[in-house]
């Protein structure tokens, strides 16, 4: 008797969770791997505060659409002065923020004076620089002046760190984001999922969910069963790895691979010996075989690069046969820098997988040429300190996630340690130049500059894995920016 | 327990009978001794080579060319078990002889002296229990940065109290002895009574107690690799070995399987061993049927 | 008796005092700015620096270390550095899933342990006991990630029964978030329920030795009876020892079954915050850890003399 009443329990349950499953659904969870620090994309430079809010809660004047293109959003329209310094934007009306409060041109001047100002904690607080002043023209209508024209100025403000907030609430909006979104902030259960729910009265298109769940799930270990079980019905940008082939033919779910602007990098310290030789970094160059590394360490999903620039724009200029796989050659540079026996040298790296495991294979191809690398994992805090912050490393590996980032290379002081005057000049020219057609021209010498100084170890392009439920539509299939836009998300009935 | 070494001793060969004798002991001998040969074949010679990533190789079950299959970048599991076992041997053993080195001179001196000095000593010993193991271990790699040589300070730091107090329980039983009081009558040391007399009485208490150290040394240090924090690589290790696994368990369950056992197998042996151990050294035990 | 209380009272405050010092300078000493962790790499060192002094983190070491110490004695553990909301509300929200976890835990190791262990005792050197503890051999030497990860993939994944990891909160109801806590606890319990199967059988095994034992047996006191009357009784005290130290390791020592079902629980809120630097919450959940050690001890300590009232007799 006890026994059958255990095998009746466990069948009501199983039964009770079909039913649920085939109701039609307004509600969804997504796995994201990283947990947000706090809920203010004002206030962190965090991927995964972006990832949960941007475009959801908040939202900026003119906001990124999936191809990367520059949208309107708080900002109906804008005009352009000619001499190109002066933007004015005109504002939408009737826009609340889920306090109930207005959305006016004093919140516009608000947030742009606050993430410049000089108290500011604004992770990007470079991109608001160049702003000179804000003014309140009328409640609809915000004029804002810039120090000297900037092309893409509007693409800036479509960031995460740029959206606008109300002075009421900007200071709790690390606790409890108010924004004025189509979703509103409903509760943050710590270590394991963010709920955000439909916003009464929003402004824009009408949206299909009511509730959606950003459920952390650190590991692709984990985020499998949670997703084959059912827990999670999407993991929108997630690095499964080999974890990937378990979905793949398993026609519940869809899997998209799409693109994001992480350009994946063998940082190399170019002032470091022997690193600052040319012929060493060629030699690194030759040795790398992109093929295994991309087999191993991104499921063989990511698309090789030759230089730092991401192959799905259209500035984009193929060189990954700068220095194609050649054991041999790389062998014989070593040999010319003065190295015949090769060498040892550390790998710092940071705590994701495409580091870790592209580490591994790195390490195991400069090995074939003589060059000994000690693998130290380091986590993020880690990394930015020694790595990034005090320079104190070799080669590491690394996904840079910016957009159109190209123009590090310039940076002084930046942690690679290179510094070229013509590769400078060409950033500059391409930071005055508006007309399309030489910015392209532009781009493609820097890639070429870049790619014959084997500044870096060009690896590839990182993909963006999302696998969702073959019955969810509109999630984003690229990631131009670090967001998971769910305004366009629905069930498919 | 420890009148083994006092009462007249039998004869060697019957003690190697009763050993062998003992169905816990045989087995777990057997066991660890595999391992063992295992760990020292390594140097020598592995199938395949386990620094070497073959990734076109990748993800082939288990076949006669690679008995246990191959992992994500194509190496040779067989290979890459044998020379984990290694760096689980090495950890768990050097943790086991820090904590032997440190806590059983420490418990000796304890139990000789008495007093205040034991009354620290034994105090000390609570408030390292009293920190959650693992816990402190994550605290002292991220401080110190992971590798083989933390895992080892960190497993071995907490095996310290562990001897401590065995020897310090052991001594204190012993010392009322009458040939202590006669030793003392004679004018011996406190220093030189405990070398010989004391220890050689604990020995056994304190083999014992090493192969379950032992044997939790390694559980620890495969729950250490397994959160990324013990031996780092190109040095393979079994802990890592069922991280790298569990995200494709369903498609190459193998990979998860076979560092699984060797980790299940490798203890289980050095349990038996330790129980046969405390069996064979028992008189108590003697008495069973 | 209460001279006895006093003095253990007395070293365990002094435990408490040298760890916490132990503690905080275990953790000035870890590399890594959580200032510079949370600003990420495109902001410029002034501005690191202006969130380090508004993080208070610009202080004399000792300055920090008595506002740290007094904070914990008022039970005030300061603000999280990454979450900036006070660390108590932080481990609050996850003793509601350590705590459960840990009680169920522990409760269905005992729930097996005793049992097996009493039936291996009674039929000692039997086919049956050798049967039950070769068992509880394989249990001890079975890595519980490993078991855990068994255990996911049958429970979650196959027979899709119980969600795979996550925890829902209480708010849902009591079913779903025992639902969840299911595989977890099974897989810390059974490893443990083999350690304590094997405690009890062992005290067992020494008790019955015992003469007042065997005059009861000679007296035609069947052996069931003989068990639990008296056998079962006397031998709690080890069973206790073990049982106490297996809660405090449930406590905390979880972080690794957390991470596989990746469930929001303390061990995994110190990892989390040792990785992001956010040493405030290391060091006040450490400490916190620490006092749960030391007060179980305690309890353990007086219980054995209500167990056992020869032990109360000799203090």
């Amino acid at each position: 008797m006890k026994q059958w009443n255990t095998i009746l329990a466990a069948a009501a349950i199983a039964l009770a969770s079909s039913t649920a499953a085939m109701a039609a659904r307004t509600d969804l969870v997504l796995g994201i791997p990283l947990e947000p620090p706090h809920l203010d994309p004002t206030a962190g430079a965090a991927a995964a505060i972006d990832e949960v809010l941007y475009a959801n809660v908040f939202e900026g004047l003119t906001r990124i659409g999936q191809r990367g293109e520059v949208l309107p959003d708080l900002a109906e329209s804008w005009t352009i002065s000619d001499d190109g310094e002066t933007y004015t934007f005109k504002l939408r009306s009737g826009v609340k923020f889920h306090d109930g409060t207005d959305f006016n041109a004093d919140d516009v001047k608000f947030s742009l004076d606050r993430a410049r100002g000089e108290n500011s904690v604004n992770a990007q607080k470079g991109l608001f620089a160049p702003i000179d002043t804000v003014e309140v023209v009328d409640p609809a209508t915000v004029k804002v002046t810039l120090k000297n024209p900037l092309g893409s100025f509007l693409y800036n403000l479509g960031w995460g760190d740029a959206v606008i907030v109300a002075p009421e609430s900007a200071e709790t909006n690390k606790e409890k984001p108010v924004g004025t979104g189509p979703f509103k902030f409903q509760s943050w259960a710590k270590g394991a999922s963010i709920t955000l729910v439909k916003a009464d009265g929003y402004w824009g298109d009408a949206i299909a969910l009511d509730k959606a769940e950003f459920r952390i799930i650190p590991d692709a270990a984990a985020a499998i069963p949670a997703l084959l079980s059912g827990d999670v019905q999407a993991l929108p940008n997630f690095q499964l790895g080999d974890a990937l082939a378990q979905v793949k033919a398993d026609p519940r779910f869809k899997v998209v691979i799409g693109t994001t602007e992480g350009e994946t990098v063998l940082s190399t310290n170019n002032k470091r010996k022997p690193f600052d030789n040319l012929k060493i970094r060629q030699a690194i160059a030759h040795a790398i075989d992109r093929t295994a590394i991309i087999d191993g360490a991104s499921g063989g999903l990511g698309t090789p690069i030759g230089s730092h620039f991401a192959p799905h724009n259209p500035a984009y200029v193929d060189l990954t046969g700068t220095y194609p796989h050649d054991v041999a050659k790389a062998k014989e540079l070593l040999k010319e820098a003065g190295y015949p026996e090769g060498f040892k040298a550390t790998l710092k790296l940071p705590p994701v997988g495409y580091a870790r495991q592209g580490g591994e294979i790195v390490a195991s191809q400069l090995r074939e040429i003589g060059i000994d690398l000690q693998i130290i994992p380091v986590e993020w805090a880690d990394w930015l300190k020694q790595v990034f912050t005090d320079k104190d490393y070799d080669l590491s590996i690394v996904s840079h996630t910016e957009p159109n980032d190209i123009d590090i290379y310039s940076r002084k002081d930046y942690y690679f340690g290179y510094d070229n005057p013509a590769f400078n000049k060409v950033i500059d020219e391409l930071n005055l130049t508006s007309d399309e057609a030489k910015r392209t021209e532009l781009y493609k010498q820097a890639q070429k500059i870049l790619a014959d100084d084997a500044v870096n170890g060009f690896l590839f392009e990182l993909p963006k894995v999302g696998i969702w439920d073959a019955k969810v539509e509109g999630l984003w299939e690229n990631s131009p920016i670090q967001a998971n836009d769910l305004t366009k998300v629905k069930w498919a009935d | 327990m420890s009148e083994a070494v006092h009462r007249k001793p039998e004869t060697l060969g019957g003690f190697v009978g009763r050993a062998l004798g003992n169905r816990s002991f045989v087995l777990g001998l057997l066991i660890t001794l595999v391992v063992a040969v295992m760990a020292l074949a390594s140097f020598f010679w592995t199938p395949f080579d386990v620094t070497r990533l073959v990734v076109a190789d990748r993800m082939q079950p288990p076949s006669s060319v690679h008995w246990f299959g191959t992992d994500h970048f194509g190496r040779d599991v067989l290979s890459m078990i044998m020379v984990g076992s290694r760096n689980s041997i090495a950890v768990a053993l050097v943790a086991v002889g820090i904590g032997m080195g440190v806590g059983v001179p420490l418990g000796c001196w304890a139990a000789a002296r008495g007093g205040w000095l034991d009354e620290t000593v034994m105090r000390l010993n609570d408030l390292v229990f009293a920190f959650p193991a693992l816990l402190s271990a994550v605290m002292i790699t991220a401080v110190f940065g992971p590798s083989a040589i933390n895992a080892i300070v960190a497993i071995g730091i907490f095996n310290i109290p562990v001897f401590a107090r065995v020897a310090r329980a052991g001594a204190l039983a012993i010392w009322p002895r009458e040939y202590i009081l006669a030793a003392r009558a004679a004018g011996k040391g406190q220093a030189r009574i405990t070398v010989e007399h004391i220890l050689p009485n604990i020995a056994n208490l304190l083999l014992v107690q090493g192969t379950i150290q032992f044997a939790l040394g390694i559980l620890a240090e495969a729950g250490l690799s397994y959160v990324g924090l013990g031996a780092q690589p190109p040095m393979p290790s079994w802990g890592r070995m069922l991280f790298d696994a569990q995200t494709v368990m369903m498609v190459a369950p193998w990979l998860a399987l076979f560092p699984g056992c060797a980790i299940l197998l490798t203890v289980l042996g050095l349990n038996l061993l330790g129980d046969g151990i405390s069996d064979i050294f028992d008189p108590r035990a003697r008495r069973r049927p | 008796m209460i001279a006895y209380l006093l003095k253990r009272l007395l070293i365990g405050a002094a435990t408490l005092v040298v760890a916490s010092v132990v503690v905080f300078l275990m953790l000035e000493v870890v590399p890594g700015d959580p200032a510079r962790l949370m600003l990420g790499m495109n902001a410029s060192d002034a501005q690191v620096e202006l969130l380090r002094e508004q993080m208070g983190l610009n202080q004399p070491l000792i300055i920090r270390y008595l506002d740290w110490a007094r904070g914990l004695l008022s039970l005030d553990f300061g603000r999280s550095y990454t979450y900036s909301v006070p660390v108590i509300d932080l481990v609050s929200e996850r003793l509601v899933v350590s705590l459960p976890l840990a009680v169920i835990a522990l409760t269905l190791s005992t729930l097996i342990a005793i049992p097996v262990g009493l039936f291996a005792a009674a039929r000692r050197g039997k086919a049956a006991d050798t049967a039950a503890m070769a068992v509880a051999q394989v249990g001890v030497a079975m890595p519980n990630f490993w078991f855990a990860l068994l255990l996911v993939y049958v429970f979650a994944v196959w027979l899709r029964l119980v969600p795979a990891g996550g925890f829902p909160g209480w708010s849902g109801g009591a079913w779903p978030a025992l639902k969840a806590l299911m595989l977890p606890a099974a897989a810390l319990a059974l490893p443990q329920a083999a350690i304590l199967s094997r405690v009890t059988r062992a005290a067992l095994i020494e008790v019955l030795g015992e003469d007042y034992i065997r005059t009861a047996r000679a007296k035609g006191m069947p052996m069931r009876a003989v068990l639990w009357r008296h056998a079962l009784r006397n031998a709690m005290i080890p069973v206790l020892t073990i049982m106490g130290l297996q809660f405090a390791f449930l406590l905390a020592g979880t972080i690794i079954i957390e991470n596989v079902f990746y469930l929001p629980g303390l061990g995994r809120l110190v990892f989390q915050a040792i990785t992001q630097r956010d040493l405030i919450v290391v060091e006040s959940v450490v400490m916190l850890l620490v006092a749960t050690v030391v007060l179980v001890n305690l309890v353990v300590d007086l219980s054995y003399a209500l167990v056992d009232p020869r032990l109360r007799m000799r203090q």
